[in-house]
């Protein structure tokens, strides 16, 4: 008997130390393990999945044979207004998600269940253009940080959920906000501003992740004296615009940091602020150490569509026309699939993927030749463009890279004169979506009314495979509504994504032939990730007020 | 399966539906009653709109559920105080940011927002509501395909709130040329499926994988894509541009915007 107690007693123990020792399991989340993401693909510790944002796992329990196995594990259910974009991180069993306008919730990736949530009340005068949106958090070390409506920036210890430092990133009066993920380089924090609509004049900040002071700040519009500084005139570049509010890329071997830069103000009038406008409408280039500018390269000179190129900057090594190389795909707002070599920021390719009318082409710099369509005239691609702020993603094993296009989508624009006004919309002029019929409805910001009832006729997803060789798709699949959903792909050559519609598709990575779907019955934005714990491989994606989670059937 | 369009008659519409051509019922109101906004205030919250409010409400004022400014279906508001209340503090729990307008911004976006989205007010002819009537119960044979208060067919759109969904041009626009104002999600269909059914009859919705119908023996119908080897989308009504005359079209489109739903 007291054998058999001491057994007991034993095992007693051993049952206590196992939760122990996954708690020990939780380590911090250094730089280095950020740097080599891909050594431990079971957790997704970036907004993009990694530096170079290809939004690619080698998770390969799910492969093309057994997608059609896939069944929902857990729904985390939200009561959000609108798109809900957040990006979740998985970091050791722990899953970081935002919800808005400013909430952090931490839970089990395996079931669902929360651990904490903690809760930023943002300003009452806080002010976005476009939906209280938050697209995520970032993890350094013990914390994780989360940008605010407000435009301030919150460390909080990523185990409690306490807030440790709580600092103002820009000017809640004059309608600054941060919407994005911040970006973790090395021991610092960076974010961009939004407030594009409102005539801020934007950057790129970075701080010591730490302590919350400012190590680097970079605008994006260059003040009188700097270079680019001439393609504004006179006092427009005050209130110009220029907004950073999408997660940036990085190089470690470059130490460049890569972002894209929004919209220029006002908007829709690009007569009232004559010049290219820089560095509107651009990808930056950025020293990760000192925020020192590299190089840029200008999509939309003098943009009067709203054409921000606020995309993800995806940057992959491959060879191209024979040669191995640094590069960057770019797949614009302005209706361009671009090339470019990111040592530099040379122009390699430009080609349109959808009807392109405001400009008939690029030159040999890429720069386009505008082509303004006469007042009351139709411009393809409409306002929200040709993609948008939603992740793509490359694979390295097809060689592909896939976004969201809309397509059979333009507007209609009128500029007007608007003098700026502090924290006021700043968008001279407006825009109606061209419709087959008086009176019908044109897309929306997003889609709130489970009937569509404007139609593929004014607008309708692609999800293109485009071969970066040649700027031409290698496939594509239709979609009768629009999607802003990003892209995951895999390394057994899945690619999932969604749309509008609130279908979640599995689609094969170097033919497009739908796999699977699941009809979520919500719009589908952000972009679905991939995760494993405890052996078994997830997939989770957004769709409209509901976190679904899926794995195959068998797996618990 | 194929997907064509069927009977088109000419090209694509290009021009947008331009909601600011179309004179409102607010607007209508003022002939019979104490002008409320001047036109001038009407313009300037015309501007006021597109500029701060278009982008999250939309253009027509119904992207946001349950709101259709247009319209003046709100989740809580009521009178023009409600309305310069939420403007100026914001909603929904701070969904709504709370904007910061001078007064006669405040009171021109109100006043857009009463006038049905109309800042020019161009005037459509609005005849006798009774003598409507009769015509649509009448000559009109409207009642064939329309519905009006559980009375008639179901195959075209119900009108029982007509009047309070459609300004008067486009009312007007619908009778006389119909295919500029048939939304295209109202289009008729024709569909064939693997077992060889016709079915024919107006779409209600359609994604991918399916689409929505109700059939012209007014049976909501919902078809997998899969399931067919023919689907054709006509461009044009079914109905033709109308045969009545001037005053006969304005009598109509005065007894069509007496029709307001149920209250």
């Amino acid at each position: 008997m007291n054998t058999l107690r001491q057994l007991r007693t034993l095992l007693l123990g051993l049952a206590i130390l196992l939760p122990g020792t996954q708690v020990f399991a939780q380590q911090d989340v250094s730089y280095e393990r950020i740097l080599n993401a891909q050594n431990e693909p079971e957790n997704w510790l970036t907004y993009n999945g990694s530096y170079a944002s290809q939004r690619y796992s080698t998770l390969n329990q799910i492969t093309r044979d057994n997608v059609d196995q896939l069944e929902l594990k857990w729904v985390f259910q939200n009561q959000v207004f609108g798109a809900w974009q957040s990006n979740p991180i998985v970091v050791d069993g722990v899953m970081y998600l935002t919800q808005r306008p400013n909430d952090v919730i931490a839970m089990d990736p395996v079931t669902g269940r929360v651990f904490w949530v903690y809760k930023h009340t943002p300003a009452e005068n806080a002010r976005v253009c476009c939906g209280a949106n938050n697209r995520g958090i970032a993890i350094l070390d013990d914390k994780v940080y989360m940008g605010t409506l407000d435009a301030h920036l919150i460390a909080l210890d990523r185990v409690n959920g306490k807030p440790l430092w709580n600092i103002e990133v820009g000017d809640v009066n004059l309608a600054y906000s941060v919407t994005m993920a911040p970006l973790i380089v090395k021991d610092k924090v960076i974010v961009g501003v939004g407030g594009g609509e409102y005539g801020i004049r934007g950057y790129v900040v970075a701080y010591d992740a730490e302590t919350g002071e400012e190590a680097w700040k970079f605008y994006t519009i260059p003040a009188p004296g700097e270079p680019g500084h001439e393609s504004w005139d006179d006092e427009d570049w005050e209130h110009g615009g220029a907004p950073v509010w999408i997660t940036g890329s990085f190089d470690p071997e470059l130490n460049l940091t890569y972002w894209g830069v929004g919209n220029p103000g006002p908007d829709w009038n690009p007569y009232q602020r004559p010049g290219d406008n820089l560095y509107s409408d651009s990808v930056i280039a950025l020293d990760a150490d000192t925020g020192e500018l590299k190089w840029h390269f200008q999509f939309t000179p003098n943009d009067g569509y709203d054409y921000d190129s606020v995309q993800v900057p995806v940057l992959v090594d491959r060879e191209w026309h024979g040669q191995q190389r640094k590069l960057m795909l770019w797949a614009n707002r302005n209706g361009y699939f671009y090339v470019l070599d990111r040592t530099d920021g040379e122009f390699l390719l430009g080609k349109p993927y959808v009807k392109v009318n405001w400009s008939s082409g690029l030159d040999d710099n890429g720069r386009p030749i505008p082509t303004r369509q006469p007042e009351g005239m139709p411009t393809w691609p409409g306002n929200q463009g040709a993609t948008n702020w939603y992740p793509p993603s490359y694979s390295p094993r097809t060689g592909l890279f896939y976004f969201n296009s809309w397509e059979d989508y333009a507007t209609i624009y009128r500029a007007e004169e608007q003098q700026y006004e502090p924290g006021r919309a700043f968008l001279g002029g407006g825009f109606t979506v061209l419709t087959p019929a008086q009176g019908a409805p044109g897309v929306g910001i997003g889609r709130t009314n489970p009937v569509n009832t404007w139609t593929d006729e004014v607008g309708h997803a692609a999800l293109l495979a485009m071969n970066p060789e040649t700027g031409e798709p290698a496939w594509t699949f239709d979609q009768f509504d629009v999607s802003d959903g990003g892209i995951l792909s895999t390394a057994t050559d899945l690619v999932f994504a969604g749309g509008r519609e609130g279908h979640f598709h599995a689609l094969d990575a170097r033919t497009g032939e739908l796999l699977w779907k699941a009809s979520l019955g919500g719009q589908i934005a952000m972009a679905p990730v991939t995760y494993m714990v405890d052996g078994v491989q997830y997939v989770t994606v957004i769709s409209g007020n509901a976190m679904a989670t899926f794995a195959l059937r068998g797996q618990e | 399966m194929t997907k064509t369009i069927f009977s088109r008659t000419g090209r694509r519409v290009l021009m947008p539906a331009l909601c600011s051509l179309l004179l409102s019922l607010s607007a209508l109101a003022q002939d019979t009653s104490d002008h409320q906004y001047t036109s001038e205030s009407i313009q300037t919250g015309s501007r006021v709109y597109v500029q701060q409010c278009a982008l999250c409400h939309g253009p027509q004022g119904d992207s946001i559920d349950g709101v259709n400014l247009r319209q003046g279906q709100f989740r809580t508001a009521t009178s023009d105080e409600d309305l310069a209340r939420i403007v100026s503090g914001g909603a929904a729990g701070g969904r709504m940011p709370a904007f910061n307008l001078r007064p006669e911004e405040l009171n021109g976006v109100i006043a857009y927002i009463r006038a049905g989205f109309d800042p020019d007010g161009v005037a459509i002819r609005i005849g006798d509501p009774a003598r409507g009537k009769a015509i649509y119960d009448g000559k009109g044979e409207c009642s064939a395909c329309h519905r009006i208060n559980g009375s008639g067919h179901r195959t075209a759109p119900d009108l029982s709130d007509i009047g309070l969904i459609r300004t008067p041009a486009i009312l007007e626009a619908s009778l006389t040329n119909p295919a500029s104002t048939l939304q295209p999600i109202n289009r008729q269909i024709r569909l064939v499926t693997r077992t060889e059914e016709i079915i024919v009859g107006r779409r209600l919705n359609e994604d991918t994988y399916s689409v929505q119908l109700i059939d012209s023996n007014e049976q909501l119908r919902s078809l997998r894509k899969a399931d067919l080897v023919s689907y054709e989308l006509s461009s044009v009504p079914v109905h033709q541009p109308t045969s009545l005359n001037g005053d006969e079209i304005a009598d109509l489109i005065g007894y069509l915007l007496t029709l307001r739903g149920l209250e």
